[in-house]
């Protein structure tokens, strides 16, 4: 990229180098970081966090107008300040219902998820049998299902089971997708724990079922926090199975939102202010687990 | 590592086997079923052979759904994984900085898909979004709703905006696995920049980059909320991708053996252009060592 930037490192020569590594390795100095970030490379961050930062502040700026000043004045920041638009859905038990829902099929959805994946991935990860490549393979290819094939199957498989319009119903069709990758995640921390801990568990007289939950699943801990992070996020964000498998009991808050559409024409102010209220969840759970976020990505596969 | 065979591990896979059969072998017999027959109502089946399979295969309004797909999917790549790796080798060395940049490259991530259509929607509009007034303002003729070069724009900068931090994320994660070793052996040889690019960072990189262009080539060719709510396909028909012709048909119309037969042909498109992008990358990854 640019040969400018390794110029600017202070070159000491080997023997320096040596010298600060083995000072390094006595701790007398701490290590210098050397992984440098691009030149200029602040200048791209802040260019791409405005750009991730703008449409989101304009839907933060919408929901604190009016509707009449949305239509008929472009301004930077609300004039006249209301907040009539988030009274609108405090206060009407069918907006804040939506939330309710939403949030009790993710729950569901990711307590199942890790629930049956635990016991597989240790399968996968520790064990070879029958079939087991397979059969990894083919539940990664449930993860590239679109949901669009299932949508119209899933409402008349759940028809027929009496589950359309409840929460259990979008948490079970949401494990389509993350029940595999639950596997594939957790699969990867895992693989990571050497298999001599299971061996010497054994050895001291634990049962399978104790030695998992006693010495292997806290071992663990932060692959488990991942993976239902992960869990957490896609169910939150799918919609097109979630809207098709509920009417009214259970419909998430993101469909509820295209109810604005009303006689009188679109309420731009209320849609504004459902959507910054469906960004909060979210935005809360990355800042408890922004510390495993690199990590986490990686699948812990890295 | 060698790992121990041993058929009872199967008892550990069960739960997960019974509950994907029940949430995706079903559904999919469904999908089979109506794909070989064809009704006309009163929930009477007719035998319809490979029909509908032929129809849709010679269908020209599939190509074209299909040729729109695959022209979005290579789009976004082409922008996305340049754009990700730059802005992970941009990410602040440590502090506060680190955080924050985390959770605010996150926060797109999170926000369910048609919010971000409908974010979207309005940043672009002409009369009460930014990005269209700006636009405007400084003398370009923008309009998504009617043309489809515009829709087209609206609808990349969306996804660009919407999953670059997923490649930005993964390729953080694979940099920060890299030890300090590395790079004081590469400043011990005066590395340029770029070598260390190449030859350090790059390298491992590779198995997150391998993810990376997986999971965003799978979900730019299933992409179906986010233009929905934007353009809801049109104008025309310039950016009604797969699963929105497909939910066109199989819930608009009813049309549910073609609809299934598509859904079928579409599936074994997604499988086989994943499985190839699998092989070919794991395969240069062996040979680039």
């Amino acid at each position: 990229m640019n040969t400018g930037a390794t110029k600017s490192i202070d070159i000491n020569g080997p023997a320096g180098t040596r010298a600060a590594t083995a000072a390094k390795a006595h701790g007398f100095i701490a290590p210098p970081k050397m992984r440098k970030p691009l030149h200029l490379g602040w200048l791209v961050m802040t260019l791409y966090l405005i750009f991730l930062l703008l449409p989101i502040y304009w839907l933060v700026n919408m929901s604190f107008k009016t509707n009449v000043e949305i239509t008929n004045t472009f301004s930077l920041w609300p004039n006249d300040p209301t907040l009539r638009n988030y009274t609108v859905i405090f206060t009407d038990p069918s907006w804040y219902n939506g939330y309710i829902n939403s949030i009790t099929y993710v729950v569901m959805n990711t307590v199942i998820s890790i629930a049956v994946a635990l016991p597989a991935a240790y399968a996968f990860s520790r064990y070879r049998f029958l079939g087991d490549k397979h059969l990894f393979f083919w539940l990664l290819t449930n993860r590239m299902a679109p949901p669009a094939v299932f949508a119209l199957p899933f409402f008349q498989l759940y028809s027929a089971f009496g589950l359309i319009d409840t929460h259990i119903a979008v948490a079970l069709a949401h494990c389509l997708f993350n029940v595999p990758l639950a596997v594939w995640i957790l699969e990867g921390f895992m693989s990571g724990v050497p298999r001599e801990i299971d061996e010497t568990a054994y050895i001291d007289g634990y049962s399978f079922p104790r030695f998992f939950v006693k010495i292997f699943m806290p071992l663990i801990a932060s692959g488990i926090g991942v993976t239902a992070f992960f869990c957490f996020m896609f169910s939150w964000v799918e919609l097109l199975l979630a809207r098709t498998l509920t009417t009214t009991a259970a419909k998430p808050i993101a469909a509820i939102m295209t109810r604005t559409v009303s006689a009188s024409g679109l309420d731009w102010g209320v849609l504004a202010a459902a959507g910054v209220l469906t960004i909060i969840p979210g935005a809360l759970v990355i800042w408890f687990v922004r510390n495993y976020i690199a990590k986490g990505f990686a699948l812990g596969r890295v | 590592m060698d790992r121990p065979t041993n058929q009872k591990a199967w008892f550990l896979v069960l739960p997960v086997l019974l509950l994907v059969a029940f949430s995706a072998i079903i559904p999919l017999m469904t999908v089979v079923n109506y794909s070989v027959q064809d009704t006309f109502g009163n929930n009477e089946f007719f035998w319809a052979g490979t029909a509908w399979f032929e129809e849709m295969l010679h269908s020209q309004r599939f190509h074209e759904a299909l040729a729109r797909n695959l022209i979005f999917s290579a789009i976004i790549l082409a922008i996305q994984i340049p754009l990700g790796i730059v802005v992970a080798l941009s990410m602040p060395r440590k502090g506060i900085g680190v955080s924050i940049c985390l959770v605010l490259m996150a926060l797109p991530l999170l926000i369910p898909w048609n919010v971000v259509g409908t974010i979207w929607q309005v940043f672009g509009r002409v009369d009460i979004g930014l990005l269209g007034h700006t636009l405007e303002a400084i003398g370009i003729d923008y309009n998504y709703v009617r043309d489809p070069l515009d829709a087209w724009f609206t609808i990349i900068l969306m996804d660009v905006w919407h999953w670059t931090s997923l490649v930005a994320l993964l390729c953080y994660a694979g940099l920060v696995s890299i030890p300090e070793a590395y790079y004081q052996a590469a400043r011990i040889d005066g590395a340029s920049r770029w070598a260390v690019f190449r030859y350090i960072q790059l390298p491992k990189m590779n198995r997150v980059l391998l993810i990376a262009v997986l999971l965003r080539f799978m979900d730019s060719f299933m992409i179906y909320t986010e233009p929905f709510v934007v353009t809801g396909g049109g104008p025309g028909n310039s950016t009604t991708f797969l699963s929105i012709d497909l939910v066109k048909m199989a819930v608009g119309q009813f049309d549910l053996g073609p609809a299934a037969a598509m859904s079928i042909i579409y599936f074994l498109i997604v499988l086989l252009l994943s499985w190839i992008f699998y092989t070919v990358m794991t395969n240069y990854e062996r040979g680039g060592q």
